[in-house]
C-alpha cells in the first residue's frame, strides 16, 4: 500500500466483511507530540481469542479463496517501520477497535494520501446500509463527517446518488484544504 | 468539532426528487470491483473512482457497482466481475481505467463480452 488512504480502505472492507453497520474512522495529526493516531472501529462480529492473537499474522486468515492475511500485518508493518505501534481490542460478537500509532515526522511514515477518495469509494458502494463517521483532527482543528447525519437530511434521498456524491466529494475536499490551511498558518 | 457544513444538502436533495423518475427501474447489470488487500494494492480504488466518474459523465442510470472482497487469484488483480441480468457472470482481470471502461461501454451498456480483458465466463456469482 503506498499510502494511508489505502490502508483505511482495506481494514474497513475487513470490518464490512464481519458484518459492520457503523465504522468509525479516526486520525488525529499531533505534531506536538510528533504521532499520527488512526482509529478504526465497527460493530461487526469480533474476533474470538484464537482469531484476534493471529490476526497480525501474515500467514493467518479466516477466509476461504487464498491462505494468506497481508491486510492487517502490513499495516502493523507500516507503524512499525516509523517506531510505532499497532492495537488491536476485539471480543466476539462486540465488533474491533484498530489502533495504528505512527512516528508522525519519520522519514519512512506514509503519506495519507487520498482520503477523499477512500470515503467516497466506501459511501458510493456501501453507504445504502452502512454508517460512517470520520473525524480528522490536526492539533487543535479538526472536522466531523457523519453519513446518519446526512442520510437524515437527505430523506428518501439515496446516499449513493451521483449528485450527493459529487456534493459530498466537493465537500470533502475543501474541509481537507481548510485544515491544510489552518494548521499551516 | 466542526461538522461537515452540509447546508446545501437540502436543495440537493430537492434536486435528486425532480429527476428521480428517470432513475427508477430495474438495473441492467452490476459490477462487482474487488476490494481485498491484494487488489487495493494493485489499484482498484482507481478502477472504481474512474468508473463512477464515467457513469456519472454519461448520466447513467441503471448500473449497480458494487464492492467485494479477494475473489482468490492476487496476481492478477484489479478485478471487477460483471454481471448483465439473465447472463452468467464474467470475471475481468488486470485491469485499468481505459480497459474498465471499455468494459463498462461495451459489456455492462451494450452486452458484448471484452473476451480480450476477461478471464473467465460462469464463474460463481457475488450476491
Amino acid at each position: 500500500m503506498k499510502d494511508l488512504s489505502l490502508h483505511i480502505l482495506d481494514i474497513v472492507e475487513n470490518s464490512i466483511a464481519a458484518g459492520a453497520k457503523n465504522i468509525k474512522i479516526t486520525i488525529d495529526e499531533d505534531t506536538k507530540k510528533d504521532l499520527l493516531i488512526l482509529k478504526i472501529q465497527d460493530d461487526g462480529k469480533g474476533m474470538n481469542k484464537k482469531t484476534l492473537s493471529k490476526a497480525l499474522d501474515p500467514f493467518f486468515t479466516t477466509k476461504k479463496v487464498r491462505r494468506i492475511g497481508l491486510g492487517l500485518s502490513m499495516l502493523a508493518q507500516a507503524t512499525r517501520e516509523t517506531g510505532g505501534s499497532i492495537d488491536i481490542k476485539s471480543k466476539k460478537g462486540e465488533g474491533a477497535c484498530i489502533t495504528a500509532i505512527f512516528v508522525y515526522s519519520h522519514i519512512d511514515r506514509k503519506p495519507l494520501g487520498d482520503i477523499t477518495e477512500t470515503l467516497i469509494s466506501l459511501i458510493a458502494t456501501r453507504g445504502f446500509d452502512i454508517d460512517f463517521i470520520y473525524k480528522h483532527y490536526k492539533n487543535k482543528h479538526g472536522f466531523i463527517f457523519d453519513t446518519k447525519v446526512i442520510k437524515k437530511k437527505l430523506k428518501d434521498v439515496p446516499v449513493y446518488n451521483t449528485l450527493v456524491i459529487n456534493y459530498l466529494k466537493n465537500n470533502l475536499t475543501k474541509e481537507f484544504e481548510k485544515l491544510k490551511k489552518r494548521s499551516n498558518a | 468539532m466542526k461538522k461537515l457544513k452540509i447546508g446545501d444538502l437540502e436543495k440537493i436533495r430537492d434536486k435528486v426528487r425532480r429527476t428521480a423518475n428517470l432513475r427508477q427501474g430495474k438495473a441492467k447489470a452490476r459490477i462487482t470491483i474487488h476490494m481485498g488487500t491484494c487488489g487495493i494494492a494493485a489499484g482498484a480504488r482507481t478502477i472504481l473512482t474512474a468508473l463512477m466518474q464515467e457513469i456519472d459523465k454519461k448520466n447513467i442510470k441503471d448500473i449497480i457497482i458494487t464492492t467485494s472482497g479477494c475473489a482468490g487469484l492476487c496476481s492478477r488483480e484489479p478485478m471487477a466481475t460483471v454481471e448483465v441480468t439473465g447472463k452468467p457472470p464474467v470475471k475481468y482481470v488486470d485491469l485499468t481505467k481505459e480497459k474498465i471502461i471499455k468494459i463498462l461501454n461495451n459489456h455492462a451498456l451494450k452486452g458484448n463480452i471484452v473476451s480480450e480483458y476477461a478471464l473467465a465466463i460462469g464463474s460463481e456469482r457475488t450476491h
